[in-house]
């Protein structure tokens, strides 16, 4: 079993190049129990590759790394996908099948004791109980997703892998897997959530990684933002200041400032708390009618731009 | 090795194919073909007939059923679930490649053999019932009967793994079960040769041929264990 402080995943230099076309390179991390992980990044960076790889589908071809405490590597194959569980991209249900039957077919894959009682337990988790004789080919979308969100969920893992679990899924289909994520991640499953969807990210994970074939960052979204971008005040006052850098420099709380317009300027502060106040008194001193002082918010979409635009475009890689 | 695994893995086939009507098709299309023109044949012959029958194994041609039959779906096996998404759930369990493999072989052997003796039942109560009289009893040797019964499995068994070796390597249903079928004409070749007493089938060459059969399908699986990897299956690759 897991230790209680051992990582549910690490990864040190990890790797995989599929003759010379390199999928994802030197990937090093290191995920807690219980924590929700997003991994992001543009298509071909290597995501869908690196979960297979933690999942013991491909080999690695450098590095190594420990999946709910087992070291990978071929041997431990089948210890390691019974403490796991992947929803890939694609749902992969046998649509001649009912819901009921899929299920069924992987609780005997998983071995799981009182499989009737644990797939009742899932469809109840992923609100698919009225469904569950429905032939799978004919779920819509959505419903589908949900199918294989429950099929993860069967063997209780200690690491659930999902991979872009609501891509093509409308508003409220994604909302009810946002909060059945969550739910899980409360509960203690450790999850790696490989995503596009930034907000999706922002909102549910405990710390984010984002990946162009190498790693480019990883930290929790707020960190990530404040590593990148300087803390700024936009300020807006009715006409221009006759003096700006005299009205700004003498604050010792702002850094720098650059004009935005006609009336705006840019500040750069080392805290907007106390910067915010003493620029407000200053420029109502110096007679200036001030509009707003506002604390300009970066999102995780600004980080995640900011960093894959800085680096070279994804190589040709295989997904 | 889990019984439970490899169970699961055949119930969800066996499932998946009733509910398929193409392979249905596929798997009975082939026995009535065996089954209705050699009838028509043999209830036409006079009772004179029953002296050269006497002499010959004609209802060993009957094996071509489980050479054949189970190929269609043995060369689906595998790439219809790459083409379905459905591949990469079931590797990410903790299925062994050897346990689902031999699952595949298990689920079309069923319904395989079960055809083959059912075709081979009617075949026996059509002929006893309408022939002429002295036919049956000239065509239903018991020598032929034993060999029907024995070799229908090991036939059937060596079919499944050519037609799952296809299948591992392959990226289209249609291309692979015509593959997996040219991969298995030379056992029904085998058959009509013997069936009509080119190669003239004595206890030696039954016993020989079965023990060759046997050692095949034990190797057919390391063979096909060997080939299947899920790198390539999954990614695409190597």
């Amino acid at each position: 079993m897991t230790g209680e402080h051992e990582p549910a995943i690490s990864a040190r230099g990890l790797g995989k190049r599929f003759g010379d076309r390199l999928a994802f390179d030197d990937v090093t991390f290191e995920i807690a129990r219980g924590e929700v992980f997003g991994f992001l990044g543009p298509n071909g960076a290597g995501k869908t590759t690196t979960v297979r790889t933690l999942g013991t589908l491909i080999s690695p071809t450098s590095g190594s790394a420990t999946v709910a405490g087992i070291p990978l590597a071929p041997e431990n194959g089948v210890e390691i996908r019974r403490r796991i569980a992947i929803m890939p991209e694609s749902p992969g249900l046998y649509s001649r099948l009912s819901v009921a039957e899929n299920l069924e077919c992987f609780a005997d894959l998983y071995e799981v004791s009182d499989p009737a009682a644990r797939i009742r337990q899932a469809l109840r988790a992923v609100n698919l109980t009225d469904r569950e004789h429905d032939l799978c080919g004919t779920l819509s979308k959505g419903l589908r997703q949900r199918v294989a969100l429950a099929r993860a969920l069967l063997s209780d893992p200690q690491v659930l892998f999902l991979d872009e679990p609501t891509a093509g899924l409308d508003p409220v289909a994604s909302r009810e897997v946002h909060d059945l994520i969550a739910a899980l991640g409360r509960s203690g499953v450790t999850i790696f959530l490989t995503t596009h969807r930034l907000e999706e990210a922002e909102r549910l994970c405990d710390r984010v990684a984002i990946l162009n074939t190498t790693l480019r960052t990883i930290g929790r979204p707020a960190e990530l933002r404040d590593r990148l971008f300087a803390k700024t005040l936009t300020v807006r006052t009715l006409a221009p200041l006759d003096d700006p850098d005299g009205a700004f420099a003498a604050q010792p709380a702002v850094e720098g400032w650059r004009r935005d317009g006609e009336g705006a300027y840019i500040l750069s502060v080392s805290d907007p708390a106390v910067a915010a106040p003493a620029v407000t008194r200053g420029l109502v001193a110096s007679g200036a009618d001030v509009l707003s002082i506002t604390e300009s918010q970066h999102t995780l979409e600004d980080v995640y731009l900011e960093l894959i635009t800085e680096s070279e475009p994804a190589r040709e890689t295989v997904a | 090795m889990s019984r439970r695994r490899v169970l699961g893995v055949v119930r969800k086939e066996l499932r998946d194919y009733r509910r398929n009507r193409y392979m249905i098709f596929s798997m009975a299309i082939i026995p009535v073909i065996f089954l209705v023109q050699p009838l028509i044949y043999i209830l036409a012959l006079p009772a004179a007939a029953a002296v050269p029958l006497s002499h010959q194994h004609e209802l060993l041609y009957m094996l071509g059923i489980p050479a054949l039959v189970p190929s269609f779906v043995a060369a689906a096996s595998i790439v219809s679930e790459r083409q379905q998404g459905t591949l990469e759930p079931v590797l990410t369990t903790p299925i062994r490649r050897e346990e689902f493999l031999l699952a595949k072989a298990l689920a079309p052997l069923v319904p395989a053999v079960a055809v083959s003796y059912l075709v081979y039942g009617i075949f026996v109560i059509v002929i006893e019932l309408f022939a002429h009289p002295g036919v049956a009893p000239a065509l239903l040797q018991g020598s032929v009967v034993v060999a029907q019964v024995i070799f229908t499995p090991l036939l059937a068994l060596w079919s499944i793994w050519v037609g799952i070796a296809i299948s591992t390597r392959s990226t289209d249903i249609r291309a692979a079960q015509q593959l997996s079928v040219l991969g298995n004409l030379p056992l029904v070749a085998l058959t009509t040769l013997v069936a009509f007493d080119v190669i003239h089938p004595t206890l030696a060459l039954a016993v020989g041929l079965g023990a060759a059969l046997l050692a095949i399908d034990r190797l057919g699986w390391r063979v096909v264990s060997a080939l299947f990897d899920r790198e390539r299956l999954i990614s695409g690759t190597r």
